[in-house]
């Protein structure tokens, strides 16, 4: 499994910057020609990552989100959205649905929703150093007469 | 600027675009406001025009219909586009009988 295509992408931890970044990383996904849906799912789990990001690693204080988005020969996506805020004290605890530590209108879902809508989904996270959650996705390659969804 | 209508006993907010964590932060409020207003019997939340949706707005309807709750209204979810259901549906929402 080779790289052959990928993109780097940083940005102020703004929640405005949201729409941003599952817009850049869905535009450069663009290039597999994924189905509506699988576009869908990818930029709802980036969407979900972003926001972590925002609410929760840097909280009320300003920080950078980095994002790595790579495209493999075999046609798999791996995105990695990766931040220097407080990290996760319990990865395992902040991966259970409906658990949260964002108040009333957080649900709880993110890592449910990642889960979810990616193959694969991995958080590494350091107390006082930051966090890095790789999204895995692979793209179903079709034929040229395929009808596109 | 959200569109809201009010008849005598119903309050309907029609949702558009992309609901993510900094859309529903701006209109949480709005609809609050109106609905601690207006004390409608019943808010209804219109999807039919949202292109996209997190998380964050499954959190826009629990924190509504916590709020109608206390109220003494109820909460209903309408015209959900086939696109953002998975999400309502992972949410396990359906069994609070809102959708």
């Amino acid at each position: 499994m080779n790289i052959q295509n990928e993109m780097k992408l940083s940005f102020e931890s703004r929640s405005i910057n949201e729409g941003f970044a599952r817009s850049a990383v869905a535009a450069f996904v663009m290039s597999l020609d994924p189905t509506v849906s699988e576009l869908s799912d990818i930029k709802t789990a980036v969407s979900e990552a972003v926001t972590n990001v925002i609410v929760h690693a840097y909280g009320d204080a300003s920080g950078t989100v980095y994002i790595h988005a790579q495209i493999t020969d075999t046609g798999r996506v791996i995105i990695r959205i990766r931040d220097k805020g407080c990290g996760i004290e319990n990865v395992p605890r902040a991966m259970e649905p409906l658990f949260t530590t964002g108040g009333e209108d957080r649900a709880g879902l993110g890592f449910a929703v990642m889960q979810s809508f990616m193959d694969k989904v991995s958080v590494r996270s350091k107390e006082g150093k930051g966090t890095t959650v790789t999204l895995e996705k692979a793209i179903i390659r079709r034929g040229r007469n395929d009808s596109r969804r | 600027m959200l569109k809201m209508q009010s008849d005598e006993k119903n309050l309907t907010v029609f949702l558009t675009g992309e609901l993510d964590h900094h859309k529903c932060s701006e209109i949480r409020k709005q609809i609050d406001a109106r609905a601690e207003q207006e004390r409608p019997a019943l808010l209804k939340l219109d999807f039919e025009d949202v292109r996209f949706m997190d998380s964050s707005g499954v959190g826009l309807v629990m924190g509504r219909y916590r709020q109608m709750s206390l109220l003494g209204g109820r909460l209903q979810v309408v015209n959900v586009p086939e696109n953002i259901s998975r999400v309502f549906r992972l949410s396990g929402l359906e069994r609070l009988g809102v959708m």
